[in-house]
């Protein structure tokens, strides 16, 4: 084991040490988050790639102190980004939920500070989310949706290096506990 | 329970989440039926349990139910094979006492409808011969019924009444080997004798194989027979092959189909012509009218090659008798001596003494002059019918109409000892005109003991 993959895994979680977000930005963040993403793509197009709202669910989930609120906090996500799609409320709700489920629990046993760590996570959960989504479409509401597994990496590579910047922003929000 | 929700506290939040956000999109949407997914899930999950529980249900008590309704079922199809078979019995009486009732109503219409004079009867038994086809009617010498009657019913004939009894009577069968009657085609108008051959179809004999005789072509009684009226159906040709002689013409007699029950029989018939049907070979050629030349000749002037018939050869003699005598024809007054005829020896058999430049034709011409006397006026009843035999053989011959010429194929059928002899269409023949025959058929009254047909007698 290399001295790196040994700090990985002995290195205090982030969530020992991080600052919690305010309130106010628990909500505006989000609220910023899906309406970029309703509105940014009718003036720049090719930003419809950006899934805001799950790299915040990730970034919160791995700076939580547990999975609970993390898939709480993926919860009211998903729900306020279904409220706003043509699909039935609960979808994106769903994934974002196993999100932040998921991304907490990962969280409790990696430095998710190193870049390395969040470029993958990030790339992950947005792989994860999206074919989550598309096997919810097809079992629950019998769509006959394709998955472009190519397109989502390619995709999840480009969400994954917004991470990095994002996230870096958004641990700036963050006050000491 | 505490120690589970303590342990996995996280994962239970998240089932708990997880399934309501479930129930939130089941609650949503709906399918494209318009029924709610989460009462599509429910069935979904449910049916599969059911279906099971049947399963189990089926082969477990499902099984013994099922023995022991089986026990009755054995009585229960004993009864019902019972119960069918009654009905069936009583399907067929209804359907027999129906088609019973639609033939009677059927020889009702024909009988108001037909000319000839019939009486009604059914067959009340079957002849004990092995080979012969007869049958016994109820209808006997007291309802008016004589040996050598027709037997007919509206779909054609049927038999003749071979002995008369004075309750009942024996009907021999068309199919019977020793019947026989005289047929004619109705759209060739073939002539020949019917014969019975022992079983269902009968043969039409006598008919040349020159004879055009079509597959499915009626044949129509001819009346020669002086038995059934003429125009009565007979059946429709079934097969008609060339023969050694004759054409073996097979016919389906009509009258038998199903089995005659009801029977007419006809005590005075009356002919009736045969329904349409084109005539394939003309019997007689309607000759040219006369030229206007001819038309101008003077009377009696017979110009040479001109048709001469017997009456113009008669008054050439007496004319020559007279002018011998000095006589001229239409000056005589009344009173005055009339020209001696006596001696013309056309008339008794004396050659005139001075004529015999009149020879060879005032020879041969009397003969010639007087057919109805050198030949049987009458015709044949039998003829073409060898088989049907004459009844009236022996006697005086019947009122016979008058005949001058019969037609060719008439002659074939009236006046020819041998069917088919007689002169075939093909042959030329002198224009005669036609006589309709006597209307009304003269019942043959036959020796006793000899069949109306002629054919031995099988009883």
């Amino acid at each position: 084991m290399t001295e790196y993959t040994e700090r990985l895994l002995t290195e205090t979680p982030r969530k020992d040490a991080a600052d919690r977000l305010r309130l106010v930005w628990l909500v505006v963040i989000p609220l910023i988050a899906v309406l970029s993403q309703v509105y940014v793509p009718r003036f720049i197009p090719f930003l419809a790639y950006l899934e805001l709202p799950l790299l915040i669910t990730v970034h919160f989930a791995l700076s939580s102190a547990g999975p609970i609120p993390a898939l709480f906090y993926g919860m009211f996500i998903g729900l306020v980004q279904d409220s706003l799609s043509h699909q039935p409320i609960g979808m994106y709700g769903i994934v974002k939920t196993l999100v932040g489920y998921f991304a907490a629990s990962v969280s409790m046993r990696f430095d998710v500070q190193n870049p390395v760590v969040t470029f993958v996570l990030a790339f992950f959960f947005y792989f994860f989310h999206q074919f989550f989504y598309w096997v919810l479409s097809r079992a629950l509401l019998g769509e006959a949706l394709g998955f472009d597994a190519q397109q989502t990496v390619i995709f999840g590579l480009l969400n994954a290096a917004v991470a990095l910047p994002l996230f870096r922003v958004l641990d700036k929000l963050k006050v000491a506990r | 329970m505490d120690f589970f929700l303590s342990r996995y506290r996280h994962l239970t939040v998240l089932l708990i989440v997880i399934t309501a956000q479930l129930l939130l999109i089941a609650y949503q949407v709906k399918t494209n039926k318009d029924i709610p997914l989460i009462r599509v899930w429910a069935v979904t999950a449910v049916t599969p349990v059911e279906q099971g529980l049947e399963l189990v249900r089926r082969y477990t008590w499902g099984f013994v139910e099922d023995y022991f309704v089986l026990l009755g079922v054995r009585g229960q199809n004993e009864r019902l094979r019972r119960e069918n078979g009654q009905l069936k019995i009583e399907n067929n009486y209804l359907k027999a006492e129906l088609s019973t009732a639609d033939r009677a109503r059927a020889l009702s219409v024909f009988q108001t409808r037909s000319p000839s004079r019939t009486v009604a009867a059914r067959v009340i038994g079957n002849g004990t011969g092995a080979n012969s086809k007869v049958v016994f009617v109820d209808r006997g010498s007291t309802s008016g019924v004589e040996s050598g009657m027709a037997v007919v019913t509206p779909d054609g004939i049927v038999g003749k009444v071979v002995d008369a009894y004075p309750t009942a009577s024996l009907v021999m069968l068309i199919t019977d080997p020793t019947f026989a009657a005289g047929v004619v085609s109705q759209k060739n108008r073939v002539h020949g004798t019917l014969k019975g051959q022992g079983h269902a179809e009968c043969l039409v004999d006598y008919v040349q194989n020159e004879e055009h005789v079509d597959i499915g072509e009626w044949f129509y009684t001819s009346g020669d027979d002086r038995i059934f009226p003429k125009g009565f159906p007979v059946g429709q040709v079934t097969a008609a092959p060339n023969g050694k002689t004759f054409k073996e013409i097979y016919v389906s007699p009509s009258g038998m189909q199903g089995g005659a029950e009801e029977v007419l029989i006809v005590l005075q018939g009356v002919h009736q012509e045969v329904p349409g049907g084109e005539v394939a070979s003309p019997a007689y050629t309607i000759l040219a009218p006369p030229t206007e030349s001819a038309a101008q000749t003077p009377e009696g002037a017979l110009q040479p090659g001109a048709l001469v018939t017997d009456a113009d050869r008669l008054r050439t003699i007496y004319k020559d008798a007279g002018i011998e005598q000095k006589h001229t024809y239409g000056e005589g007054v009344p009173g005055s001596k009339p020209p001696d005829f006596t001696k013309i020896p056309s008339v008794h058999g004396v050659p005139p003494p001075n004529a015999p430049a009149q020879s060879a034709a005032a020879q041969t011409q009397p003969a010639r002059a007087q057919p109805a006397q050198a030949r049987p006026s009458a015709p044949n009843p039998s003829a073409g019918n060898p088989s049907a035999g004459n009844p009236s053989a022996g006697k005086p011959a019947a009122p016979a109409p008058a005949k001058p010429k019969p037609l060719p194929s008439a002659a074939a059928a009236e006046g020819d000892d041998e069917p088919g002899s007689g002169t075939t269409p093909g042959q030329p023949s002198a224009p005669a005109p036609r006589k309709t025959p006597a209307p009304v058929v003269a019942r043959p009254h036959p020796p006793a003991g000899v069949p109306a047909s002629g054919a031995p007698d099988n009883q």
